[in-house]
C-alpha cells in the first residue's frame, strides 16, 4: 500500500509540511493582530481558514484518484 | 421542570440505547455482516479522541487562553496527513502479529519482552487514570448542575460529600458494568469489539450534534451570529485579549509543543490505539479517515470560542466555571430540553472515553501485567487448569472495575485541585513517553529492548517529577516547598524549572525534559549494546513489515520441534477448546491438510499458534506459554545476523534467481526433449507411411509389369504366360496380406482391437497352429516337432490372436530353414506363473545387431536375393504387440549359422483374473 | 554389338519382368540382387546402362550410384534409378548423385523401355 499509494502518501506529507509551517511562527505572527475580517478576529479566521484548507487538500489528494480502492 | 428522576431515566435510557447498538453490532459481526465495515464508522469512532475534556474543557481553556486550545486538534489534523506512513504501518504490524494493545506492540517489537510490556502498562495506567477521573468528574458535575435547574449552582467540593452519597461513585460503578458488558462479553482471539465500536461511533455523532446544537444556540440564538459575539467581546478588554496571542516566544513555543503533544497522543493514547489500530477492520478505511477525522475535529471546535465568549459575557463575575458554559448557558436561557441534550452529549463524551480506555487498559493489565506474573508463579497450578478463558475474562473484568475505582479514588483525592484541561495534558505527556520506543522501533532496526526500557523509564521519571508530582503539590498532598525548591532544596532541581529552564509553560517544560531524557536514553543504550536474537528478529519483522510476507520471515527465525497434540490443548486452555479447535481446523484447511491429524507441526504452525495465543494474552505471555510446549533450538546470534544481513538478503535473492534459472533450464531442456520426441515420432510415422508405400508398390510393380507384358504381347508362350500369371496371382496375395496386416497393426496401435479374453490351453493353440501350417512344412520338407507337457495351467488371452502369433512364428521359421535338412521345434514349458513357448529352427540365424530390429516394422530378416522372405515385415511386430498386450514378453536368441529361437511368455490365469471374467 | 543392361533389384519377380522386357528389346542383360553385387558386376560386365533399385540390401541404390559416378573408368555408364518411394526428395537426391533418369514403381513398361532407349540414344549422339 505504501508503494502503491506512494504518490498519495508523498502529497499528504507535503500537506503536513505546509500545515506545520502555516501553524507556526512566523506565519501565526503575521496574522496575530487585533483586527477583524468580516467581523471575525483575524487570527481566529486565519487558523480556521488554513485548517479547513488543509482538510480540503487532504480530501482532494485522497479522493481524487483511487487506482485501487 | 427537570427532576432528578427524569435525568436519571434519560441517562439510563441513553446507556440502554448504546448497549442495544453494541448488541446489534456484535450480532451482525457474528453473522459476518459487519455494520462497522465502512470508513465513516471508523472515522467517527476515532473521534473518541474528543472526551469531556473537549466537550466541556475546551470552552474553559478558550475562556482563559483564547485560541490556545486549538493545537490539541490541529496536531491530530497534521499527523493524519502522515498516517499513510505511520498509522498504516502500525496497523499492518498489529494485524500481522495479532497485537492487542500499545503495551503489547512495544513489548512485541523489543523481543516480546514481559518487562517492557509491564512497564508500558504501568506508565499508561498511571498516566491515564487521572484522565478517567476527569471524565467521572465531568459527568458527575454536569449531572449535579443539571439537577439544580433552573438555578445555576456550582457543585460542592466532592470531598465534602460522604462517599456513599457521592453520585460519582455510582456513575463509576454503572460505567464499569457497562464496560464489562461491552468489552468482555466473550474472549475474542482477534481482540476486537465490533459492537463497542458501533456504539462509540454513535456516541461521537451524539456529542457532535449536541455540541453544534449548543454552539448554534449561543451564536445565533442568544447572540446575532459570530460577528455579534466578537464585536461585543472586543469591547471588553479582558475578552479582547483572547482574540490574539501574546507575542512572545513562550506562547509560540507552547503552541508548537501542544501541537506536537497532540500529534503523539492521538496515536499513543491507549484508547486511540484500541480504536484506530486494534479495532480497525480494513486498512483502506484509514484513507478516508485521514480527512474525515480532521473534519470532525474542525466542526466540533467551530463554536468553542463563541461559547466561551458568550459565557464570559453572560457570567462576567466569574461565579460560573467556564468549563460548564456549554451546560449553563442553555440553562440560563431556560432551554431545558437543550440543556438535557447537552448533558446527554457530555455523557456520551465521558462514557465513550471511559469504556474504550478501560477496555484498552484492562487488556494491557491482563496481558502484560497479571498474566506474565501468574505464569511466572510456580506455586500456582496454572498448568493444571483445563480452560483458562474464564480466568482471563475474570482478570479483565476485575481490571475494569479496579481501574474505574482507581479513577474514582483519584477524583475524590484530587478534587478541585486542578482544572480539567490540566489533567488532560498530564495524560498526554505521559503517553508521549511511548513515542521514541514505538516510532523508533517501527523505523529503526537498531533500537533495543534495553534502550526502550531505559528511554521509557527515564522519560516517565522526568514526567513524574516535572508534571505529576507538582500537580500533587498544587493539590496540597506534597509540601508546597517542593514546587519552589525541588528535592533537598537544590534549586537546580526545581521541578518546573529544571536546571533553571524557565519561560515555558509547565507542559512544554515537562515535555521537553522528559522527551529529551527519553530519546537520549533510548538512543544511547540502544547504540551501546546490540540487542539479543529475539529482539533483532522482531525488529526486522516490524521495520520491514511491508517488505516481507509474514509467514516467510517469521518462521525463518524459528527452529525446533512441536506436537500438534501439545499446541492445541494449550491454545484451548486460553481460548476455550471449541474455539481453539475451530481455529486449528481453519488453519489445517488453509494448508491443505484434511484433518488435524495430518497437520504437520512445523514452524508455520507454531507461529500460528503463538499469534493466536497472543491475541488473547499478549505477545510476551504467548511466547512464554508456547515455548513451554515447544522444543526450540535457539538460533545463534550469527545465524540471525546472517538472516538480517543485507548482504545475505542479496545472497538469498541471487540464490533464488539461480534456483529459478536452473528450474527454467531444466524446463526448457524438458521441452526440447519433448519436442525431439515429437519429431522422432513424426519421423517414425513418416517412415512408416513411406515403408507402407514402398511395400505396397513393390508387388504392384510386378503385377503391372506382367499385366502389361501379357497385354501387349498376346503371342507369349503358354508356359511363360502361366508363369507370369502365377507371379501376378502370388503378388496379389502378397498385396492382400500386406493390406490386412497394415490394418491390423494400425488397429492394435490405436487400441481399437476388440480383444477376447478367455481361458486358453496353450497346448491346443500350438497344436492347431501346427495343423494349419502342416502343408507348408510338407511342401518344403521341413520337420516340425512339438514338445508339450501333459498338463499346463491356462492363460487368459485371445485365442485367435495367439494362433496368429504361433502361425507367424512357424511360417517365419519354415521360410528361413533349408528345405530337406531343416527342422523346427516347438517347446511349451512353465516357469512360475508364466508359460513359455520356444520356436527353434536350424536356419541361418540372425546377427546380434539385427536381433532387436526384427521386431521393428518392415525390418525383415535375410539379406540375399535367395533368402528374400515373402513376408510383409509386420508379422513379428504384430506378434510382439499381441504378447505384450496379454502381459507377456517376446524375444529372439540366435547365433548366426546355428539357427534362431523365438520365444514368448504369457502369464498364467490368476484367480483374480479368472474371477474378473 | 548389342548394348548391355545391368538390372539391380532384390525383388525376384521384378527382376524377372525387367529381364523379360530388356531382352525383348534386344539388350543383353545381367542381374544383381544387392548393392555390393551390383558394384562388382558394373566393374566386370561394363554395362551401358544400369537399372538401379534404391532399396537394396547391403548397399542402397544411392551409394551404388555414387560409387559408379566416383569411378572415372565407369564414366560412360548410364544409370536409371527405380524406386517404390516416390517422394520428391528421393528423386532430387538420385539426380544430384548423377543418375540419368528416374522411374517410380510401379512403372509403365512402355515408358520404361522408352526411357532406357532414349538414355542410350542420347549417349550415342
Amino acid at each position: 500500500m505504501i508503494a502503491r499509494g506512494s504518490l498519495t502518501a508523498q502529497r499528504l506529507a507535503g500537506v503536513f509540511l505546509l500545515g506545520w509551517a502555516l501553524f507556526n511562527y512566523p506565519f501565526l505572527y503575521l496574522f496575530n493582530r487585533a483586527e477583524t475580517v468580516a467581523g471575525i478576529p483575524m487570527l481566529y479566521a486565519y487558523v480556521f481558514a488554513v485548517w479547513a484548507a488543509l482538510i480540503g487538500m487532504m480530501a482532494w489528494v485522497i479522493e481524487r484518484r483511487r487506482d485501487k480502492p | 421542570m427537570l427532576q432528578g428522576w427524569v435525568i436519571v431515566v434519560c441517562s439510563i435510557a441513553y446507556l440502554g440505547v448504546l448497549f442495544a447498538i453494541a448488541w446489534v453490532g456484535d450480532k451482525r459481526a457474528d453473522q459476518g455482516r459487519s455494520i462497522i465495515a465502512n470508513p465513516y464508522i471508523y472515522a467517527l469512532s476515532l473521534a473518541v479522541y474528543c472526551t469531556t475534556w473537549t466537550y466541556y474543557g475546551s470552552v474553559g481553556r478558550a475562556a482563559s487562553t483564547g485560541i490556545g486550545f486549538l493545537p490539541i486538534y490541529i496536531g491530530p489534523t497534521l499527523i493524519a496527513a502522515l498516517w499513510l506512513f505511520v498509522m498504516l504501518k502500525i496497523i499492518r504490524i498489529t494485524k500481522t502479529h495479532r497485537i492487542t494493545s500499545i503495551a503489547d506492540f512495544i513489548a512485541s517489537r523489543y523481543g516480546k519482552s514481559q518487562l517492557l510490556g509491564g512497564l508500558v502498562t504501568v506508565v499508561a495506567v498511571v498516566g491515564v487514570v487521572p484522565y478517567i477521573s476527569l471524565q467521572l468528574k465531568a459527568v458527575s458535575n454536569s449531572f449535579t448542575i443539571l439537577l439544580h435547574y433552573p438555578d445555576i449552582v456550582m457543585p460542592a467540593h466532592s470531598a465534602a460529600v460522604p462517599v456513599l452519597q457521592d453520585n460519582t461513585l455510582y456513575i463509576a460503578l454503572i460505567l464499569a458494568t457497562f464496560t464489562i458488558l461491552f468489552g468482555t462479553r466473550h474472549l475474542d482471539a482477534t481482540e476486537r469489539h465490533e459492537g463497542m465500536v458501533a456504539a462509540i461511533a454513535f456516541e461521537s455523532l451524539v456529542k457532535l450534534v449536541a455540541f453544534v446544537a449548543v454552539g448554534a444556540f449561543v451564536t445565533f440564538g442568544i447572540y446575532d451570529g459570530f460577528g455579534d459575539i466578537f464585536e461585543r467581546a472586543a469591547r471588553v478588554p479582558r475578552l479582547a485579549a483572547l482574540m490574539t496571542f501574546e507575542n512572545d516566544a513562550a506562547h509560540y513555543g507552547s503552541w508548537t509543543s501542544l501541537t506536537l503533544l497532540a500529534m503523539l497522543s492521538v496515536t499513543l493514547l491507549p484508547r486511540q490505539f484500541q480504536i484506530g489500530v486494534v479495532e480497525n477492520v480494513n486498512e483502506n478505511h484509514l484513507r478516508k479517515a485521514i480527512w474525515l477525522f480532521p473534519l470532525y475535529l474542525i466542526v466540533i471546535n467551530l463554536f468553542v470560542l463563541p461559547i466561551a465568549l458568550g459565557g464570559l459575557l453572560r457570567f462576567p463575575d466569574g461565579g460560573v466555571d467556564a468549563d460548564t458554559f456549554v451546560l449553563t448557558l442553555p440553562m440560563a436561557h431556560r432551554n431545558e430540553l437543550l440543556a438535557l441534550f447537552v448533558y446527554i452529549g457530555g455523557l456520551s463524551a465521558g462514557t465513550g472515553m471511559i469504556i474504550v480506555e478501560t477496555i484498552a487498559l484492562s487488556t494491557m493489565v491482563c496481558n502484560d501485567l497479571v498474566m506474565p506474573g501468574l505464569l511466572r508463579q510456580r506455586w500456582w497450578p496454572l498448568h493444571r487448569e483445563r480452560d483458562l478463558s474464564g480466568l482471563l475474562l475474570g482478570i479483565r473484568r476485575g481490571a475494569i472495575v479496579a481501574i474505574l475505582l482507581l479513577g474514582y479514588t483519584y477524583f475524590r483525592a484530587a478534587g478541585e485541585a486542578y482544572a480539567l484541561v490540566g489533567i488532560g495534558l498530564i495524560s498526554f505527556a505521559a503517553v508521549a513517553q511511548f513515542a521514541p520506543a514505538l516510532i523508533g522501533g517501527m523505523f529503526w532496526k537498531g533500537g533495543t529492548r534495553r534502550g526502550a526500557v531505559a528511554g521509557i523509564v527515564a522519560g516517565f521519571a522526568v514526567w513524574l517529577y516535572t508534571l505529576l508530582l507538582p500537580s500533587f503539590a498544587k493539590s496540597g498532598w506534597l509540601p508546597a516547598a517542593f514546587l519552589h525548591s525541588g528535592v533537598f532544596g537544590i534549586e537546580l532541581l526545581e521541578p518546573q524549572r529544571l536546571f533553571g529552564l524557565s519561560g515555558m509553560d509547565e507542559t512544554t517544560h515537562s515535555l521537553f525534559w522528559s522527551l529529551a531524557a527519553n530519546i537520549g536514553a533510548y538512543l544511547w543504550v540502544s547504540l551501546a549494546r546490540r540487542g539479543d536474537v529475539v529482539e533483532t528478529s522482531q525488529a526486522t519483522l516490524f521495520v520491514d513489515v511491508f517488505r516481507h510476507t509474514q509467514a516467510q520471515v517469521s518462521t525463518q527465525f524459528w527452529r525446533g520441534s512441536a506436537q500438534v497434540g501439545d499446541l492445541l490443548p494449550l491454545i484451548g486452555r486460553f481460548l476455550g477448546p471449541a474455539r481453539a479447535r475451530a481455529a486449528f481446523e481453519r488453519y489445517a484447511r488453509a494448508h491443505g491438510a484434511d484433518s488435524l491429524d495430518d497437520l504437520h507441526a512445523d514452524a508455520d504452525l507454531v507461529h500460528f499458534a503463538e499469534s493466536l495465543l497472543a491475541g488473547a494474552i499478549g505477545a510476551a505471555s504467548a511466547r512464554v506459554m508456547v515455548s513451554s510446549v515447544v522444543k526450540e533450538e535457539p538460533l545463534g546470534m550469527d545465524e540471525v545476523m546472517n538472516i538480517l544481513d543485507e548482504a545475505s538478503q542479496v545472497r538469498a535473492y541471487s540464490r533464488q534467481v539461480e534456483q529459478k534459472s536452473r528450474e527454467l533450464e531444466i524446463a526448457s531442456r524438458d521441452l526440447r526433449e519433448a519436442n525431439e520426441r515429437m519429431r522422432e515420432l513424426d519421423r517414425l510415422k513418416d517412415d512408416f507411411v513411406s515403408s507402407v508405400t514402398h511395400e505396397l508398390r513393390t508387388p504392384l510393380t510386378s503385377i503391372r509389369a506382367f499385366s502389361e507384358i501379357l497385354l501387349e504381347d498376346p503371342r507369349t508362350e503358354l508356359a511363360e504366360r502361366k508363369r507370369f500369371l502365377g507371379i501376378i496371382s502370388a503378388e496379389s496375395q502378397r498385396l492382400t496380406r500386406l493390406v490386412n496386416q497394415v490394418l491390423d497393426m494400425a488397429k492394435i496401435e490405436s487400441g481399437k482391437v476388440d480383444w477376447q479374453n478367455t481361458e486358453i490351453d496353450l497346448r491346443v493353440v500350438i497344436e492347431q497352429s501346427a495343423a494349419a501350417t502342416q502343408a507348408l512344412f510338407r511342401d518344403r520338407k521341413v520337420a516340425l516337432s512339438l514338445e508339450l507337457p501333459d498338463e499346463v495351467p491356462l492363460v487368459c488371452a485371445d485365442r485367435d490372436r495367439l494362433i496368429q502369433v504361433m502361425l507367424n512364428l512357424l511360417s517365419n521359421a519354415v521360410k528361413f530353414v533349408e528345405p530337406a535338412t531343416g527342422w523346427v521345434r516347438v517347446r511349451l514349458s512353465g516357469a512360475g506363473d508364466m508359460l513359455r513357448v520356444d520356436v527353434e529352427d536350424n536356419g541361418p540365424g540372425i546377427r546380434a545387431e539385427d536381433q532387436a530390429r526384427v521386431f521393428e516394422k518392415f525390418r525383415q530378416g535375410g539379406d540375399a536375393l535367395t533368402s528374400k522372405p515373402q513376408g510383409t515385415g509386420l508379422g513379428l511386430p504384430i506378434s510382439r504387440q499381441i504378447v505384450e498386450h496379454f502381459g507377456g514378453r517376446m524375444w529372439v536368441e540366435s547365433e548366426p549359422g546355428r539357427g534362431a529361437t523365438f520365444s514368448f511368455t504369457l502369464p498364467v490365469c490368476g484367480p483374480a483374473r479368472a474371477g474378473a471374467q | 554389338m548389342s548394348q548391355k543392361i545391368l538390372i539391380v533389384d532384390d525383388e525376384p519377380n521384378i527382376v524377372i519382368s525387367l529381364e523379360f522386357l530388356m531382352k525383348r528389346e534386344g539388350f543383353e542383360v545381367a542381374v544383381a540382387a544387392d548393392g555390393e553385387a551390383a558394384l562388382r558386376m558394373v566393374e566386370s560386365e561394363r554395362p551401358d546402362l544400369v537399372l538401379l533399385d534404391v532399396m537394396l540390401p547391403k548397399r542402397n541404390g544411392f551409394e551404388v550410384c555414387q560409387q559408379i559416378r566416383g569411378n572415372p573408368k565407369l564414366s560412360g555408364v548410364k544409370i536409371i534409378m527405380l524406386t517404390a518411394k516416390g517422394r520428391d526428395t528421393e528423386v532430387a537426391k538420385g539426380m544430384a548423385l548423377g543418375a540419368d533418369g528416374y522411374m517410380t514403381k510401379p512403372f509403365s513398361t512402355r515408358e520404361l523401355v522408352d526411357k532406357v532407349k532414349a538414355t542410350l540414344d542420347i549417349a550415342r549422339a
